[in-house]
């Protein structure tokens, strides 16, 4: 269970994230909307701990991801995360792509963590692209890539930063594809996106993000067909 | 109107000299190379990385190395030092030398590689669990060394032609060898152009090298 408290987060003096509150539970789909620079990308960094925060607390299964005592390379095992820009290793192949952590962090042998590896790709319908380096990849494809390469970690949750945002359109189908593949697989998720439809559909919960605030959270057909919140109504307005 | 006549033989018979001191030349270049990789990413990294003493050593380094003549630098760790009684031989002056001219050098090669490679290279392979030293030396440092490799290569036929200052300071490669040649036979014409040749030949076999390397290291 991920557990956020009172969560501020400051750029220098821009008061990016303004006390944030929101329990995500195991097995649990949530999509995060909102415009740009309304602190939903900061808020996934917050919680593995790539971005430090300034007051409140982020806590995984119990453990404060932002306590000095806190072995947070350990609890980044548990933090699979992608990203807008697929960062993809361009010198590795593909399986090396997914194969390297498993065999750096968690101390996997040669032949273990390609194994892992392989069995990954195939999960995200990589199987043939094995050898390929990410340069002959498309931009769907690396980005199952780094899919696959997060899951090979095995982790409890999954934190996507607007996965299909930097893709062609033709190619967003793809990444949403295997997105929902692993949501009905009951892997927790936390998915920053601007893709109503997905949203709507393959979330339990969706949150409304405004100018650092979380505004509005509840199911899809709330959200979607009930908003409360000025905002929220404004932005879907916008967006449809 | 023209009245000099070439005299090979001299030049043919000291020729296996000339390819002993070829390899000390070339022994140097790569020694002061292998030494100004190491130092110029460490100097690089303080560039990027580090504030207060060490930064401003480090950016003195590249400065003087860059923005003054290679032979000077040779002079000062020559006679420069040898003024404060500290006395380097002359392999030593050249090596030391090189090897300081070599590393300023390559830290801007290196600094301008690591700017090159984006952040979220870094933050993807920290998000995997990744130490930073994991991070740095499996995915950001290769992908450095793909940038520099060619300007790494040029340094490195610097290196082999700068090291021809050597003869400045009394050091026996392959310049000092033939201009000792030249002087005691005044064959120097005939003396410098096969010396050329062979100057020529060690940088296209490190060219060819390199390019095979290249081949081999870089697949994608």
């Amino acid at each position: 269970m991920i557990q956020i408290r009172d969560l501020h987060k400051y750029f220098g003096k821009l008061h990016v994230l303004k006390g944030i509150d929101l329990d995500v539970d195991k097995g649990e789909v949530l999509s995060v909307i909102g415009a740009s620079g309304s602190g939903k990308s900061t808020l996934l960094y917050c919680i593995n701990g790539l971005e430090p925060i300034q007051q409140g607390a982020v806590e995984v299964d119990g453990t404060d991801v932002h306590a000095k005592s806190t072995d947070i390379n350990k609890l980044r095992q548990k933090l699979g995360m992608v990203f807008q820009q697929w960062n993809s290793f361009p010198h590795l192949t593909a399986l090396e792509n997914v194969a390297l952590a498993p065999k750096l962090v968690k101390g996997k042998t040669k032949a273990e963590a390609r194994e892992i590896a392989a069995k990954q790709l195939a999960h995200v319908g990589l199987g043939e692209k094995v050898d390929v380096y990410p340069s002959a990849l498309s931009g769907g494809q690396q980005q199952r890539l780094a899919i696959a390469r997060a899951l090979a970690m095995e982790p409890e949750y999954m934190l996507f930063d607007e996965a299909t945002s930097a893709l062609d359109p033709e190619l967003v189908g793809e990444v949403l594809e295997t997105m929902r593949m692993l949501a009905e697989e009951g892997m927790t998720m936390i998915c920053v996106t601007h893709e109503m439809g997905f949203a709507r559909d393959v979330s339990d919960r969706v949150a409304y993000f405004h100018q650092g605030v979380m505004e509005e959270i509840g199911p899809p057909a709330q959200i979607f067909g009930d908003a409360q919140s000025e905002h929220t109504q404004k932005f879907l307005a916008n967006v449809r | 109107m023209f009245d000099y006549n070439f005299h090979w033989r001299p030049v043919m018979k000291s020729l296996p000299d000339l390819l002993e001191a070829a390899l000390l030349t070339l022994q140097v270049a790569v020694l002061a190379m292998a030494l100004g990789i190491v130092i110029g990413l460490a100097l690089a990294l303080i560039r990027l990385h580090m504030r207060g003493p060490l930064l401003w050593l480090a950016s003195s380094w590249v400065e003087l190395a860059r923005n003054t003549p290679a032979l000077f630098q040779l002079f000062f760790f020559g006679f420069g030092l040898g003024a404060f009684g500290l006395h380097l031989s002359p392999y030593m002056i050249v090596l030391v030398g090189l090897t300081f001219n070599c590393a300023g050098y390559l830290a801007e090669n290196f600094r301008g590689g690591f700017q090159a490679v984006p952040d979220t290279q870094l933050r993807a392979s920290r998000s995997l669990g990744m130490t930073a030293w994991q991070a740095y030396t499996r995915i950001v440092i290769p992908q450095v060394l793909r940038i520099v490799y060619h300007p790494i290569t040029n340094q490195m036929v610097w290196a082999v032609l700068m090291s021809s200052l050597g003869m400045l300071v009394g050091f026996r490669e392959l310049s000092g060898e033939t201009q000792f040649f030249a002087s005691r036979t005044f064959r120097i014409f005939e003396y410098f152009a096969v010396t050329a040749v062979i100057y020529y030949v060690i940088v296209k076999l490190i060219l060819l090298g390199s390019r095979l390397l290249a081949t081999r290291l870089f697949r994608y």
